[in-house]
């Protein structure tokens, strides 16, 4: 047991995925992300980036190919240490609920006794910049408060492995900064016993280069992968790495990657 | 903006209002001007008179007529509920049956009226029947559409975190089918009334009780035109009453969390 590899959290096998429309969205990926890692897809609109997550959220079942996640079947998800979270592409609240109540829905739904959900959700809109706002109903938020409230839903079940649809896309250039290096604090700050896994998706170079330890780039129509690109700088990253000489290198290393990716697919 | 919102608001009663007036006034005035017998158009002012006059039999037979509205009213929110939710739960069941509750929606009641009313003894039960089958359907088809229209975004966070399908009816459907349950109440409210004056002009002279159909018949048959109008300003007024109970109700539940969702829904 000396030096084991990490274990494998999320596995897809030669996954494929075809809608009954026709579309063939995905195929034949494959893509291990191990414990504790931070992953980002990187890929043009359209390649299959939200069905791949989709896949890994055991939302949907690949048309081929196999999916593990702690090296068996979707039946463990959700229990201790194999908890998994999702963060969707808009941020998919209840109208209806406020924001606490918004957020304390998966403790609800584990039948989790409210007094413990209502702490649980006031610290984890806390961790996203929202105390106070536990009364409100999310149309009485803006659009990026909205999107944290949401996170703060996903944080809430104090997942294992974090899916992040484009979390931030929709936001501003200042709040999506913010955002990402709270995210990599969060990533970082869990305990060694627990460590955090991230599957993040964004069409954000610069995103992808300041988050991640690992890249793996997309190409469209099928949706394949086109290959991957090691971000090998330490933790914490500051500002500064993103205006540093090597963010760059990395950036343009990333789009000669997505460029020869969609001329590929274009030919 | 407040400013603006109490005028619109004062507009939105002011202007209806305005409207009635005018039409009362020239209404008014052509019979004044044509100097039109009362027993073939009244004025506005003797309808008003009669409406007083005649006060006591109105009442009373309003009182017939509201009851049986309401009794089918009642019948049709739970069994239009019941149906819709057993719709929701099984899309087998819905295409089975679904059909049929147009073709009841779709036959007209004064045809099946008669059957009805033969074949079910006790008259009162007879006319909430017949009522009834002309109000369910708008809560029927509404409910099942509300059920069904849930954010499939919504659908599959509940999914994700292994709802049950309890939890997703309740936490989940119902809140979504809210604007569009109210939206069918406000229409099978109005059809109640109207089934239930369809159902009491088919029974005819009503033994059992005479509502406002029957008042209506009989002033016919009488030529007391200013009582037929009597009672049909009164059949009138009620079904407004009605349907602005329905949109009071909708915005007491709904106004806190829905209130974009309310304005741009109930306007199907
Ligand atoms: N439910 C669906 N039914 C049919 N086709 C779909 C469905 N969802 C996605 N697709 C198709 O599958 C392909 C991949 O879609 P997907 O949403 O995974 O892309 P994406 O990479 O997330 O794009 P974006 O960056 O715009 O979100 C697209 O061509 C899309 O048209
Ligand atoms: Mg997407």
């Amino acid at each position: 047991m000396s030096a084991a590899a990490p274990r494998a959290v999320v596995e897809l096998d030669r996954v494929s995925r075809t809608y009954p429309s026709g579309t063939r969205a995905l195929d034949s990926v494959s893509l291990t992300v191990a414990e504790g890692e931070l992953v980002t897809l990187l890929g043009p609109s359209g390649c299959g980036k939200s069905t791949l997550l989709g896949i890994a959220a055991a939302l949907q079942p690949p048309s081929s190919g196999a999916v593990r996640w702690w090296g068996e079947g979707p039946g463990r998800i959700g229990t201790a240490g194999h908890r998994l979270a999702m963060v969707f592409q808009s941020a998919t609240l209840m109208p209806w609920l406020r924001v606490a109540s918004n957020v304390r829905l998966p403790l609800d739904l584990a039948g989790i006794e409210r007094g413990a959900g209502d702490r649980a959700a006031r610290a984890a809109l806390a961790r996203v910049g929202l105390a106070g706002f536990e009364a409100s109903y999310p149309r009485e938020l803006s659009g990026g408060m909205q999107m944290r409230a949401s996170i703060a839903r996903a944080l809430v079940t104090e997942p294992d492995l974090l899916l992040m649809d484009e979390p931030f896309g929709a936001l501003d250039e200042i709040t999506r900064a913010r955002l990402d290096a709270d995210l990599l604090a969060l990533w970082a700050g869990r305990g060694a016993g627990q460590r955090l896994t991230v599957v993040f998706v964004t069409h954000s170079v610069y995103e992808a280069v300041y988050l991640s330890q690992r890249v793996v780039v997309m190409s469209a129509r099928p949706g394949r992968l086109a290959g991957e690109v090691a971000i090998d700088e330490p933790y914490p990253r500051t500002d500064d790495f993103r205006v540093s000489q090597r963010f760059a290198s990395h950036a343009r290393a990333l789009q000669q990657l997505l460029a020869r990716a969609t001329e590929a697919a274009a030919r | 903006m407040s400013a603006t919102r109490r005028g619109e608001r004062v507009l939105r009663v002011a202007a209806p209002l305005g409207v009635a007036l005018l039409v009362l006034a020239a209404w008014h005035a052509l019979v004044v001007a044509y100097d039109l017998p009362r027993y073939i158009v009244p004025s506005p002012l003797v309808v008003a008179q009669t409406l007083a006059a005649d006060w006591e039999l109105l009442a009373r037979s309003l009182a017939v007529t509201l009851k049986i509205t309401l009794a089918a009213f009642a019948l049709a929110v739970l069994a239009g509920t019941l149906v819709a939710f057993l719709f929701s739960q099984s899309r087998w069941l819905e295409m089975s049956l679904f059909p049929y509750a147009v073709i009841l929606q779709v036959t007209p009641i004064v045809a099946v009226a008669p059957l009805i009313i033969i074949w079910v003894r006790d008259t009162q039960l007879a006319l909430v029947l017949c009522a009834l089958i002309v109000a369910v359907f708008p809560v029927i088809s509404n409910t099942t559409l509300g059920l069904r229209s849930v954010d499939p975004g919504l659908l599959s966070l509940m999914r994700m975190y292994k709802a049950s399908r309890w939890q997703v009816l309740w936490r989940l459907r119902v809140p979504s089918a809210a604007p569009y349950f109210f939206a069918g109440l406000r229409i099978s409210s109005g059809l109640a009334l109207i089934g239930a004056v369809v159902a009491e002009f088919v029974a005819g002279t009503g033994a059992a009780g005479a509502g406002l159909a029957y008042q209506i018949l009989q002033a016919g048959l009488q030529l007391n035109v200013p009582r037929l109008f009597a009672a049909l300003a009164v059949l009138t007024l009620t079904g407004v009453a009605l349907f602005a109970a329905m949109v009071w109700l909708s915005n007491a539940v709904l106004g806190g969390w829905h209130e974009s969702m309310v304005s741009a829904r109930s306007e199907e």
